[in-house]
């Protein structure tokens, strides 16, 4: 066991919103929040990587369809390859899904406008670095806020999402039972956040960076964080 | 205006301007001059018009930093951090091209910030529409929401607030303003009173120029719209967002590594109107090389790279030995840099294009030398008319269970969710009250301390009473940041009026402009800047005189922050202030008997700020369980809306004998609503005695419903799903 704080590396790409968002969640919840620089191939030894949110090379193009080809994303698949955890929030989880990271893609909201809100999400799985120590069936209230967080697969891809229980955050209602009113942008199955076939990668379109600190809204992001720390503490051991 | 005129009155130039120029130059200006004159002495940047009348407004004050003046205005916040803010109006351009018009009136009140060396941390977007009945106001409302939304969102600068009013004086031109708030460490302010050296370059950097944005100031936002106004669409500015967060960036770290002597953000008038007031202000000239500009297509003429407002564009000062570690951070940001041009001695702006001189100016000719005109006003007619048909003493017949749905789906009151829904209002994490509210609150990092933030604009008030609604708009303003437990500090502000070449559009303006005067040094909230929009009108239809102030206060604990919600049930629930029949330019009489007639509320500024102070240290000792600001609609809507925010029914009955409606509704100034816990309602009552804020205790909080004594009563559910659903049902169709 080593006594330093578990390391998370937030990756700023030209036009991340949120990076210092994340990097103040991780320090908020007793992280060390590492900065990583989007042209540099070096993730300093972090323990754990997060794609933050934001509209990175503006998002021209398609959402995180250019931020997958910068330098770093070549040392964050190698980190994910070696089982290391990574998180995508919002557009890093546009990121993920186009790195191929990830199944499925974000498409625009089924209202066809921007939305921030709060919304609740319902864990459905503790397999993942965002949810390790959360039961399945637990709902947690945090904002969501983009134009394009409708997530879709095809027909295939969707059953074997659900198949194999990679679905990792679903909207609901505050009681947790399913309701379309709940779904913030139409997405598939009401999906808000998936993980990978080997568990260590996950993208959510909510925020839980902004959902830690109760000065500003509710916490449904702490037992998240709190999940990551966990993990990435481990592999720090 | 013709094609055939001279050159000078198409730019928009009197002849009487002309002459001033030749006089100045002692020539003829050649064309490249005339544009750049033209684009400086336009009404937008010049203040030609309005410049006797704002030299009455209060500027100094302990807490200000900046004044009037500079790009923006900044106070002092204690502990070594300053505040900077102002607002803008991008009215005209969004007329035209909505999306785009909003999208770039958010980029350049950005720019202002930044320019003095402030990081942005809260956009406030006041707005005013036709009414929703109307198709296109519908297009024009959807259109500058989803530009503030595409281009804000895109930045990562919250919007936390603003405002909506509808009028159908609007419909032709809708008032579109944007406030930016940003925060830096007092002693590094990049103001105009830095040292700055001979020879220093002009380091332009940031997007390219274009032909996009040509005679913005002078032709688009210095002139009344006229019919065929979609043929100045290439005079609207199209906005790259994602070029703008890099260069938030860029600026800001080259401000904290203190690598400029001066920084300038291009807006109106573009490179002339930069490098003119860079060279003005350091009381020097400057040498400008128009070949050094990077263009986005090759074939500009020179008059055209002078006056572009293509966005995204930033002017750093810069000593040469910095020059190499200024392009460095430029480039690690993905930015353009060009040195094009170094201010000299002298006095003179040279400017060159393939190796001749294509303008000769004294530099401060263009800042300074604008004429000043003092316009001619009278007040209109009709005005004594339509204070004479007072609907306080109107026949109601709408029972006023009625008139209570109907005032909570009106679009002036009921909820804006669907506009700021689409405005990130959350990223930095600062944002400790969202929109919605009174007043926003933003947390400053490192510190308990938080702006409170809040807009406001009396369209009816000044439309029947120009002084009235000006002075009403800064006491709302104040009052909506004193509920929040803040104390107001300052304010910028927009006025946005008709053309003033009329000079019953001048008067409203010079009584508004006394109205925010008398306000502001009532409450030492002093005047730090803002922005004047003139010819806000189609034919002779002007929209209603609207100065909007944003009031920037502080709360040097936001623990202890009032919110507008009933928690909980059993508070006990009082009115502060006292109601009047005044129902004259209320939201009843416009909503229910369709008339916006009458004198607005009568305005005790004195009694406004007892009020103040009463909201402030009751917040100071935790008193409140909430507060809110008692506005449109009046105590009804106040209470409703602390009713729906919890999602807490309460049991009312109204003081006084005036008839129902009137006590209702009456917007009578200097109240606000507030719930306190029983075991300290004699508290709450002995400290607005000692303050002079006379008080009545309204009932209690609980209950599904809401319950007026005797008049009736609603499920909160209910009349939640009336005021939520109002503005979506409007936009359907």
């Amino acid at each position: 066991m080593t006594d330093r704080p578990p390391r998370v590396g937030v990756v700023t790409f030209p036009g991340s919103l949120d990076d210092r968002d994340a990097l103040r969640a991780v320090r908020f919840m007793g992280g060390e929040g590492v900065p990583l620089w989007h042209a540099e191939r070096d993730l300093r030894g972090v323990d754990a990587v997060i794609l933050p949110g934001g509209f990175s090379y503006g998002d021209y193009l398609r959402c995180g369809a250019i931020a997958r080809f910068a330098p770093i994303m070549d040392e964050v698949r190698e980190f994910a390859e070696a089982g290391g955890p990574v998180v995508g929030i919002c557009n890093g989880f546009q990121i993920l899904c186009e790195a191929g990271l990830l199944p499925g893609a974000l498409i625009r909201n089924r209202q066809l406008r921007f939305v921030c809100r709060w919304v609740d999400v319902r864990v459905e799985t503790s397999a993942s670095p965002l949810t390790g120590e959360i039961v399945a069936g637990d709902v947690l209230r945090v904002p969501v806020k983009h134009g394009e967080g409708q997530f879709v697969a095809s027909a295939a891809d969707l059953e074997r999402i659900e198949a194999e229980r990679l679905v990792v955050f679903r909207y609901c209602s505050p009681d947790g039972s399913p309701s379309d009113e709940a779904n913030p942008n139409g997405a598939s199955n009401a999906i808000a956040g998936i993980r990978s076939e080997a568990g260590n990668v996950v993208g959510l379109m909510p925020h839980p960076e902004h959902a830690v600190d109760p000065d500003v809204g509710a916490t449904g992001g702490q037992p998240m964080f709190a999940s990551l720390l966990s993990i990435a503490l481990a592999r720090a051991a | 205006m013709s094609r055939t005129a001279p050159l000078h009155r198409q730019l928009g130039l009197t002849d009487g301007e002309l002459d001033d120029i030749r006089s100045t130059l002692g020539r003829d200006p050649n064309p490249n001059e005339l544009a750049m004159y033209a684009a400086m002495w336009s009404e937008h940047c010049s203040y030609k018009s309005s410049k006797v009348h704002l030299r009455t407004l209060p500027t100094e004050g302990p807490s200000v930093l900046v004044g009037p003046g500079q790009d923006a205005g900044a106070v002092d916040l204690g502990d070594g951090l300053a505040a900077v803010f102002k607002i803008e109006s991008h009215s005209h351009p969004s007329a035209v091209e909505p999306y785009q018009g909003a999208a770039t009136g958010v980029g350049g009140i950005v720019r202002d910030i930044i320019s003095m060396g402030a990081r942005p941390v809260a956009l406030m977007d006041p707005l005013r529409f036709g009414p929703l009945a109307d198709e296109r106001n519908r297009w024009l409302l959807g259109g500058v929401v989803a530009g503030i939304g595409g281009y804000g969102n895109c930045i990562g600068v919250p919007t936390v607030g603003g405002e909506i009013g509808f009028a159908a004086p609007h419909s032709a031109n809708p008032t579109v303003n944007v406030m930016c708030v940003g925060l830096a460490p007092a002693d590094r302010l990049v103001t105009g009173g830095r040292e700055v050296h001979e020879g220093a370059l002009l380091v332009l950097f940031g997007a390219a120029t274009g032909r996009d944005g040509i005679g913005g100031v002078s032709v688009l936002a210095s002139r009344t719209l006229e019919e065929g106004a979609e043929e100045r669409r290439p005079s609207v500015q199209i906005g790259d967002p994602f070029a703008e967060k890099l260069l938030v960036e860029a600026s800001l770290e080259l401000v904290e590594r203190d690598l400029l002597e001066g920084l300038q953000d291009l807006g109106g008038a573009g490179i002339t109107c930069a490098v003119s007031e860079s060279a003005a202000r350091a009381g020097m000239g400057a040498e400008l090389d128009l070949d050094a500009v990077p263009l986005r297509e090759p074939d500009l003429e020179p008059f055209e790279i002078l006056t572009s407002e293509s966005q995204e564009r930033m002017l750093a000062i810069v000593d040469p030995e910095r020059l190499d570690d200024v392009r460095a951070v430029c480039e690690r940001w993905g930015l353009t840099t060009a040195v094009i041009g170094r201010l000299a001695e002298g006095g003179r702006l040279h400017v060159s294009a393939d190796g001749a001189t294509v303008a000769e100016i004294p530099a401060r000719s263009l800042t300074e030398d604008a004429p000043v005109y003092t316009r001619p006003m009278t007040p209109p007619d009709e005005s004594t008319d339509v204070l004479a048909d007072d609907p306080t003493f109107a026949a109601v017949t709408t029972p006023v269970d009625e008139a209570f749905v109907a005032l909570l789906r009106s679009p002036n009151v009921a909820s804006k969710r669907w506009v700021w829904e689409q405005y990130d209002s959350i990223v930095q994490g600062g944002t400790v009250v969202a929109p919605g509210s009174d007043a926003a609150l933003v947390r400053i990092e490192g510190t308990l301390k938080a702006l409170a933030l809040s807009t406001d604009g009396k369209g009816r008030f000044g439309a029947l009473d120009p002084y009235l609604g000006a002075a009403h708009a800064v006491a709302e303003a104040a009052r909506n940041v004193a509920c929040t437990g803040a104390t107001p500090l300052a304010i910028t502000n927009c006025l946005n009026f008709g053309n003033p070449e009329r000079p019953e559009v001048m008067w409203q303006f010079a009584q508004s402009v006394r109205g925010i005067a008398d306000a502001c040094r009532a409450f030492e909230t002093p005047v730090t800047g803002g922005n004047v929009s003139f010819y806000n009108e189609a034919g002779v239809s002007a929209i209603w005189p609207t100065p909007v102030i944003g009031m920037l206060g502080l709360i040097e604990d936001y623990r202890l922050a009032v919110r507008g919600a009933f928690e909980g049930s059993g508070s006990w629930i009082y009115l502060l202030g006292e109601t009047f029949a005044e129902l004259g330019g209320s939201e009843f009489a416009e909503a229910v008997l369709g008339t916006v007639a009458g004198r607005p509320p009568a305005l005790d500024l004195e009694r406004e700020r007892r009020l103040h102070g009463l909201l402030i240290e009751g917040a100071r000792s935790d008193l409140f369980e909430s507060a809110h600001d008692c506005a449109e609609g009046g105590i009804a809507v106040a209470l409703a809306e602390s009713a729906i925010a919890g999602r807490t029914g309460f049991a009312a009955s109204l003081p006084g004998d005036v008839p129902a409606h009137v006590g209702l509704f009456s917007e009578s100034a200097s109240r606000a609503v507030v719930s306190v816990v029983p075991e300290r309602a004699n508290e709450l009552e002995d400290t607005a005695e000692a303050m002079q804020v006379p008080w009545f205790r309204l009932g209690e909080t609980g209950g599904p419903n809401v319950v007026f004594d005797g008049l009736f009563e609603m499920d909160v559910t209910e009349i939640a799903d009336q005021y939520e659903g109002a503005i979506p049902e409007l936009l359907a169709g």
